[in-house]
């Protein structure tokens, strides 16, 4: 059995005139949490539904769990879970009819009542969809993602709509999808959550991977590392400190960009010209830095193409 | 196979919960026949006059008629404005996306149809029965036979309306439109005898006449005709198209 739960080679996806997914590429292992970032429009949900076979590439080599998607689409659909973006159920279905109808579809996993008290939807059984608020619709949507005990889930933007509480809540469930080796695919836009969950996240931009790594190693690789302290004297000298690209001075105030072991590099040029600040210190560059910075189209605001929706 | 009847069985429950469609489906050809059945009365045409309704009481005529209209409200009304629906919103997209198959979606959707359209006919004959003095069945086994594939037949052609359909609300307009032509001169309205040419041929056309004659045959006795052949083709292939062109978003 292959190490990899998803490959995906060049994916392309043409919506008529416009361009969702422009050559992705990306590999998923099995057992890891996997999070593709990126600004709304730059072709994640698209790449996620071309993996899943609700919608057919154009071009591009995919590989899901040893499946060709666009050949044996049903097939693989038995044995992945997926919470949609744009989904419904009938609105006078119940939780428990739901739960119960999509566990019968692939039989073999926990028993459906338990994934509705996971999900904290026991209190719920016997509510219709239609009464359900926006975050209780959410948490049902991933609960039928994973009443089948799939191998692979994606969730698509899972916590949008969920109060913080329940986001946490499943923060805490998706690891416990973790613990039982099946492998997570999260298309988010929340940071915090990419950083608390993933393994590794890819980040789209302009229909394509950008980057991928785990999200500590991204932020050292495109994050700028700022190091500050109170100056004792002028610090022009700074300036020729190997990986130092930048000294700013708000009056005492000093702020050094640079990459690498800048921090060390700072200290050790400082203690050479006789200054010793107490308050020497680095900022850690966040993952939000680097998706800004690798997302920037030199738009200030989000003007990427709208992601197309069902053709209908 | 297990897939169908849950679906189906899920599909029967979340019809019974729509309170407007449930008493639309079981009421509404009832009062239709009764409103016939005040006008004509319950007696066949005098010996000398124009022959019409096959020579039988009116009600005789028209209970087995409106049978097959009730079948036809559901079949190309509520079903196919249900499916177009449940496209529009994303459950169809849901369901595709739990590996449920085009071919679950239409047997959940036929045995709705049975389900409704028979006891939509159960309500009708009952009520029937408490006003007036009509035939029952000849052959009531061949009888209820044939309604069943009636129901499957116009369940292919619903499919089909459901996939050409844009939206919901096309689907329903379209539906009412059918239903309410076939219902003129289809076999449900006047009698056959007395449509005029042009009216005649339009009757000709639509699976309404064919099925009604379907169903008077081990009704009332007659002999088979070919309207059968004429039905089993239009449902065949709009059956078949529809799952061709079956879509779910």
């Amino acid at each position: 059995m292959s190490d990899l739960a998803i490959s995906v080679e060049g994916l392309t996806k043409r919506y008529g005139e416009v361009m969702a997914a422009d050559g992705v590429t990306f590999d998923v292992h099995r057992g890891e949490i996997f999070g593709l970032l990126g600004r709304n429009g730059c072709g994640k949900t698209t790449t996620v539904e071309c993996l899943q076979g609700l919608r057919r590439a154009d071009s591009g080599q995919l590989s899901v769990l040893g499946l060709d998607p666009r050949r044996h689409g049903v097939e693989l659909r038995r044995r992945i879970g997926a919470q949609l973006q744009e989904s419904a159920l009938p609105d006078r279905i119940k939780v428990r009819e739901a739960l119960a109808f999509f566990a019968s579809l692939v039989p073999g996993g926990p028993p459906w009542a338990e994934v509705m008290a996971d999900w904290g939807l026991a209190d719920k059984r016997d509510a219709s969809f239609a009464d359900l608020s926006g975050g209780q619709r959410q948490r049902l949507f991933v609960a039928l993602a994973v009443v089948n005990q799939p191998e692979l889930v994606f969730f698509d933007e899972m916590t949008t709509g969920l109060d913080p509480v329940s986001r946490h809540v499943a923060w805490e469930l998706v690891d416990r999808l973790r613990q039982r080796g099946t492998t997570v695919v999260l298309v988010t836009h929340f940071m915090d959550e990419a950083e608390a969950l993933c393994d590794r996240v890819a980040v789209f931009a302009h229909h394509r991977v950008a980057a991928v790594d785990p999200p500590a190693r991204l932020a050292d690789r495109f994050g700028p590392t700022e190091v500050l302290f109170t100056a004792e004297g002028p610090v022009e000298f700074l300036h020729d400190v190997p990986e130092v690209d930048q000294v700013r001075t708000v009056g005492r105030q000093v702020t050094v960009t640079g990459s690498g072991a800048v921090l060390a590099r700072v200290g050790a040029a400082l203690v050479a010209h006789g200054q010793a600040p107490v308050d020497l210190r680095s900022r850690r560059p966040t993952l939000e830095d680097v998706f800004l910075r690798l997302t920037d189209d030199g738009t200030a605001e989000g003007s990427a193409p709208v992601e197309p929706t069902a053709v209908t | 196979m297990g897939t169908v009847l849950r679906l189906g069985w899920l599909e029967i429950k979340l019809f019974l919960r729509e309170p407007m469609t449930v008493v639309t489906a079981l009421a509404l050809p009832l009062v239709l026949l009764f409103i016939l059945g005040g006008v004509f009365g319950d007696q066949p045409s005098a010996p000398g006059e124009e022959v019409v309704w096959r020579g039988e009481g009116p009600m005789s005529y028209y209970v087995p008629a409106y049978l097959v209209l009730a079948a036809v409200a559901v079949c190309l009304i509520s079903i196919p404005t249900h499916l177009a629906g449940d496209r529009e919103r994303g459950v169809l997209r849901r369901y595709r996306a739990s590996a449920v198959g085009a071919w679950a979606i239409a047997g959940a959707e036929l045995a709705v149809a049975l389900a409704v359209s028979t006891a939509s006919a159960v309500v009708l004959l009952a009520g029937a029965a408490v006003v007036y003095d009509f035939r029952w069945p000849e052959h009531p086994i061949a009888s209820a036979l044939v309604f069943l594939a009636v129901v499957v037949g116009y369940t292919g052609i619903g499919l089909l309306l459901s996939a050409l359909a844009p939206t919901a609300r096309a689907a329903q307009s379209v539906g009412l439109i059918l239903w309410f032509v076939m219902m003129l001169v289809g076999g449900a309205g006047p009698p056959e005898e007395v449509l005029t040419g042009p009216m005649r041929a339009i009757s000709l056309t639509t699976p309404m006449l064919h099925t009604v004659r379907m169903l008077h045959q081990p009704w009332l006795g007659l002999a088979p005709g070919w309207s059968w052949l004429v039905f089993t083709m239009i449902a065949a292939a709009s059956g078949t198209l529809g799952l061709l062109l079956f879509r779910w978003e």
